[in-house]
């Protein structure tokens, strides 16, 4: 490309983002002059540009634009009409500057439209203008710019401003400025700005308010701007000498020559290190400490304001104000925090995505505030800041504040947590699930809930620069997310270990603590089957050995019991990472991976270390998703259900024989392991005080031995706050299996045998041992309905018609069971009613999606509540099971996710009877 | 040396010939940076088969690739300590891993010959020709097409 032509588009793409912001600000303070001035000298330098380049559209389009900009300095009043107008020229310059940085040509077309409509306003305005000037004129402001800036008299000695400055004593004010792009043109910035208003300020003085005092003022204005533009041209020469454009990828390649420096110096410094009284010691201090100044001096290079990452939003915040027809202010504080380059370009779009979410979900409309008592404007606050090695930044708004209960009921149904471990939660804790992923992508959120379109999205990226984000909101008063970002990307500090003899480093931002296991202490690698687990502080964390995970274990035995465990933690995942040692912890430069090896999920770099070896750098992201399909884990096993449409995840236990039993995992809560010691016998009952109650324990089978002492393996079930246990023998495996009931059961508490990994097994019927936990287990739920409701279950599998009947009658449901859509067809037909239909989804022949259209034509069962009931719960199908019709869709085995539908589709009808 | 050499210079390519299993190989020498000997190779787990590890070569990461696998040569056996050929591919830094290194030579591009149609397909893949030489013959190494094992690597 020309080298002409590429100077006119960064300095063009500039100046354009300088004007957007310029403009938001133009609009709220129109009688500004500098402001105008700014933005008309910027226009104007771009048209000049395009005529020399010959570039007619850019030319046509900047010169209009520029016409009304000098209606504007003439006096004619600024409406918001006319703002938009040119904020929507500046958006076509901007896609005919894409175009031509793509084709290095100007595009072809032509811009009437927007040339009239600005043509339009100059003359039409042009009339009006003469009746409403005198109106706007005397609000010239008194407000004099930051004197933390200004305070560099020096560069500007000038009497005149000195003068203005001891003139204008009053009370200062701290006005967020625009951020530009350096150091010294803020200085010389916020110098001209004082100046200007000073002048208008004494302008003002100067002349007894009074009919014609108005025009006079404007007039004086006018003239100091003029006078400071001249002046200004001055300073900018000044600012062109302090400052150079320096191509990115030298700086880059100066990074990295400076790292290389740095590990050779670390070479070097090993060496002399052996040999006692060298006479290298003296000028390599020298060395090392020059090259890390040197480091240091290079890394500001990299660094940038926030404030350039922020330029965007006042536009974007305006647009959606206009949109949306809300009163909104967005404050910036703290522009001038300095961060990585890399940093701020990663973390542009979640903040843009996060204001955005403020403006539209977290403000209420104007007219809801004024009837909160709040004041009609609402306020987006954007600040940042260091803290110790990280930047803050905090988006704060005044708006209504995260509503609670709808995410707790959310949380629950999409199965992310049970009811019962919800109820035991703070309101904070909560509140986070807005991050969980998948969570605002079902349907109900994104209509229903406050914020939390794709918070998860946010959260990913911000972990993926090792950041975090967390939240406070209170209801009515706001919310406010605070982001913590490391400074650079560039040097991260890592813990060094190893796996097979190789050593691998794994940032320590992602490291919680470190475990040591070994066979006879408290923290021991227990195994579920294959899957290695860590009970840590009642928690069960699952492990994976980096060894196999790299496929690095060469056959070697794994040593089952010992190990160090690296605890991680991605997001609200943690989990062990076991490796054979552990060095120490070092600063190292990341270097990107070749190309040939970036498909490797499991890094995400390298880096030579102090003894000059190259390294593979983990990445922590990659490990999780690695994890993730074996976990423990009620996540995993719901994700599974995301995964997989047919396969379920089952426990597989042995309990009072030796044929194994089988129970679908989603409806474990837990599995615990208690000691035989600790367990009661009470009124006949085996007993055991867990977490503070006292928790029932039920055996599976007569045959089932309680133990008195050693480990007594337990699957805990929870409810609403309540729990009970089954005992088991052994815990054996958790399977990933399609689930075919083949020999139905007529023995109570088992539904039937299935072959789980080619073996007869029983699948138990949870179900069935809950009451004799618990006698009221069910009918507390049942006492919350007054009226017995009708069901109609259609299923075409006898395992669900079996597992769900009980269940649904135990919850106060009448239920009747059938085998396909045609049943449930010709039942209704002839003239059965329910009150609500639960239906599966795959079905052969008629499928759950045709059974709900079939519903829907027929006018006597259009009416009728349907619930779509299935493992295949991805958003498309929500997103197409609404389109047919379904009220709700509960995934399968979501137990108080249906009784939870079921009640609100119930209830709702209660409201419209 | 008894090449014919034209007077042509423009013709007229430089080789540093190297040798993989049995077989000569020139790799044109704009192409080649150095030539080293590969000191503590880091292995990559989980990576292609082809790609031997990475080292640290005077700062730079260099991803070394190994020829003999490359070319589905069998893995060599001898115990000598193999060479590596230092190339840039697309701004990246990369060792080949061969044999051993012979010498340069300076071959017209006018007795260059194509690839024999009965060419061993993992060959005939990353050979740009063939040069008879006195007494053996000169398979032409394509850089480009050695490190280009993006999809090949994927059907594997």
């Amino acid at each position: 490309m020309d080298d002409l032509l590429r100077e006119f588009l960064t300095e063009t793409n500039e100046s354009l983002d300088t004007v957007d912001v310029e403009l938001v600000r133009f609009e709220q303070d129109p009688n500004n002059a500098k402001i105008l001035d700014n933005i008309f000298r910027l226009v104007h330098t771009i048209k000049g540009t395009c005529g020399f380049l010959g570039l007619p559209r850019l030319e046509a389009l900047a010169h209009a634009a520029e016409t009304l900009m000098g209606k504007f300095r003439d006096g004619l009043p600024v409406t918001g009409e006319a703002v938009t107008i040119i904020l929507s020229t500046i958006d076509r310059i901007k896609e005919i500057l894409d175009e031509l940085e793509r084709k290095e040509e100007e595009p072809t077309g032509a811009d009437r439209d927007l040339i009239e409509e600005l043509e339009r306003m100059v003359t039409e305005n042009g009339i009006s203008s003469k009746t409403a000037a005198p109106a706007a004129a005397p609000e010239a402001p008194v407000v004099v710019a930051t004197p933390a800036r200004a305070v560099r008299i020096g560069e500007v000695s000038e009497d005149e401003l000195e003068r203005a400055f001891r003139e204008t004593v009053c009370e200062v004010e701290v006005p967020a400025p625009a951020p530009v792009q350096s150091e010294a043109a803020k200085a010389a910035d916020a110098a001209i700005n004082a100046k200007a208003e000073a002048l208008s300020a004494k302008a003002k003085a100067d002349v007894e308010a009074g009919p014609s005092a108005a025009s006079k003022a404007r007039a004086n204005a006018k003239a100091a701007a003029e006078r400071s533009s001249s002046d200004e041209d001055r300073v900018d020469l000044k600012v062109a000498n302090q400052s150079i454009r320096v191509n990115v990828d030298t700086l880059e390649q100066l990074m990295t020559m400076v790292s290389e420096l740095v590990l050779t110096r670390n070479q070097l410094l090993e060496i002399v290190r052996r040999h006692e009284d060298s006479e290298f010691k003296a000028p390599l201090q020298r060395l090392s400490s020059v090259t890390a100044e040197l480091q240091e001096g290079v890394m500001k290079t990299r660094m940038q304001p926030i404030g350039n990452a922020w330029q965007k939003l006042p536009r974007v915040v305006r647009d959606l104000a206009t949109e949306l027809d809300k009163d909104i202010e967005l404050e910036m504080h703290g522009a001038d925090t300095e961060l990585d380059r890399q940093v701020l370009d990663l973390i542009k779009d979640p903040l843009t995505h996060m204001v955005r979410n403020s403006a539209d979900h977290g403000l209420e409309t104007t007219a809801e505030r004024r009837l909160a008592g709040k004041p009609e404007k609402g306020t987006i606050r954007l600040s940042a800041y260091h803290q110790g090695g990280h930047i803050i930044i905090e988006i704060a708004d005044d708006g209504r504040g995260l509503n609670t209960d709808r995410i707790k009921a959310k949380a629950v149904s999409s199965g992310i947590v049970s009811e019962a471990e919800i109820e035991k939660m703070s309101e904070a804790k909560i509140h986070k699930f807005i991050f969980a992923p998948g969570f605002s992508t079902a349907a109900k959120v994104t209509s229903v809930s406050g914020r939390g379109v794709g918070m998860d999205v946010v959260r990913t990226n911000i972990d993926q620069i090792g950041g975090t984000i967390d939240l406070k909101s209170a209801v009515g008063e706001g919310s406010s997310f605070i982001i913590k970002i490391p400074l650079t990307l560039a040097i991260v500090s890592a813990l060094i270990v190893e796996a097979a003899g190789d050593r691998f480093a794994i940032p320590q931002l992602a490291v919680v603590e470190l475990v040591r296991a070994r066979s006879n202490s408290e923290h021991r690698i227990e195994r579920i089957k294959d899957t290695p687990v860590l009970r840590l502080r009642n928690k069960l964390l699952p492990l994976i050995h980096l060894k196999t995970l790299l496929q690095i274990d060469a056959g070697a035995e794994i040593d089952p019991e010992n190990g160090f465990i690296v605890v991680t933690q991605v997001g609200n995942q943690t989990f062990g990472i076991v490796v054979d040692g552990v060095f120490h912890t070092e600063e190292i430069v990341v270097k990107p991976m070749a190309t040939k090896l970036r498909h490797i999920a499991m890094f995400s770099g390298n880096t030579i270390l102090g003894d000059g070896s190259v390294i593979m750098i983990i990445d922590p992201n990659g490990i999780a998703q690695g994890v993730g399909t074996t976990a423990v884990h009620q996540d995993a096993a719901s994700e599974a259900h995301h995964h997989d449409e047919q396969k379920m995840s089952l426990l597989v236990f042995r309990a009072g024989s030796a044929q194994p039993k089988a129970v679908p995992l989603s409806l474990v809560t837990r599995l615990e392991e208690i000691d035989g010691k600790k367990i009661e016998l009470s009124n006949g009952r085996h007993l055991v005080q867990y977490r503070g109650q006292l928790m029932p324990l039920v055996r599976v089978d007569d045959e089932v031995k309680i133990r008195s002492e050693g480990a007594q393996p337990l699957l805990v079930f929870s409810d609403a706050g309540r729990s009970m246990a089954l005992v088991v023998d052994e815990i054996i495996d958790i399977v990933e299996e399609r689930l075919e009931i083949q020999v139905v059961s007529d023995r109570p508490g088992v539904l039937g045998s299935a072959v789980i990994k080619g073996q007869a097994t029983e699948v138990i019927d949870v179900g069935h041992f809950l009451p004799l936990a618990f006698e009221d287990w069910f009918r507390r739920k049942e006492a919350q309905i007054a009226k017995t409701r009708t069901v109609l279950l259609v299923d075409d599998s006898p395992f669900f018609r079996n597992m769900l009947t009980p269940v649904l009658k135990a919850a106060g449901y009448q239920v009747t069971a059938v085998g396909s859509g045609q049943e449930a067809l010709a039942m209704m037909k002839a003239g059965e009613t329910f009150d609500v239909i639960l239906t599966d989804i795959e079905m052969p022949e008629m499928n759950g999606f045709e059974f709900a259209q079939a519903l829907r034509a027929d006018p006597r069962t259009s009416d009728m509540a349907v619930i779509a009931l299935s493992s295949m719960v991805s958003p498309e199908a929500i997103e197409r099971g609404r389109e047919v019709g379904f009220h709700d869709y509960v995934a399968k085995f979501d137990r108080p996710g249906l009784i939870a539908a079921l009640k609100e589709q119930t209830s709702d009808m209660n409201q419209a009877a | 040396m008894t090449m014919t050499t034209d007077n042509l210079d423009q013709n007229v390519i430089e080789y540093v010939t190297v040798l993989i299993g049995e077989q000569l190989f020139g790799l044109p020498i704009s192409r080649v940076q150095d030539v080293f000997m590969p000191d503590r190779l880091t292995r990559v787990p989980l990576s292609a088969p082809e790609i031997a590890g990475v080292l640290n070569l005077r700062g730079r990461i260099v991803t070394a690739v190994d020829m003999r696998c490359r070319l589905g040569l069998p893995k060599r056996d001898d115990g000598r300590p193999a060479m590596a050929v230092g190339i840039e591919f697309k701004g990246e830094s990369y060792g080949l891993l061969i044999d051993s290194v012979g010498e340069v030579m300076k071959l017209s591009d006018n007795t260059r010959e194509p690839n024999p149609v009965n060419l061993d397909q993992r060959l005939a893949r990353v050979s740009g020709g063939v040069h008879r030489l006195e007494g053996q013959l000169m398979v032409i190494l394509d850089v480009d097409r050695v490190l280009d094992m993006g999809h090949e690597a994927m059907a594997a």
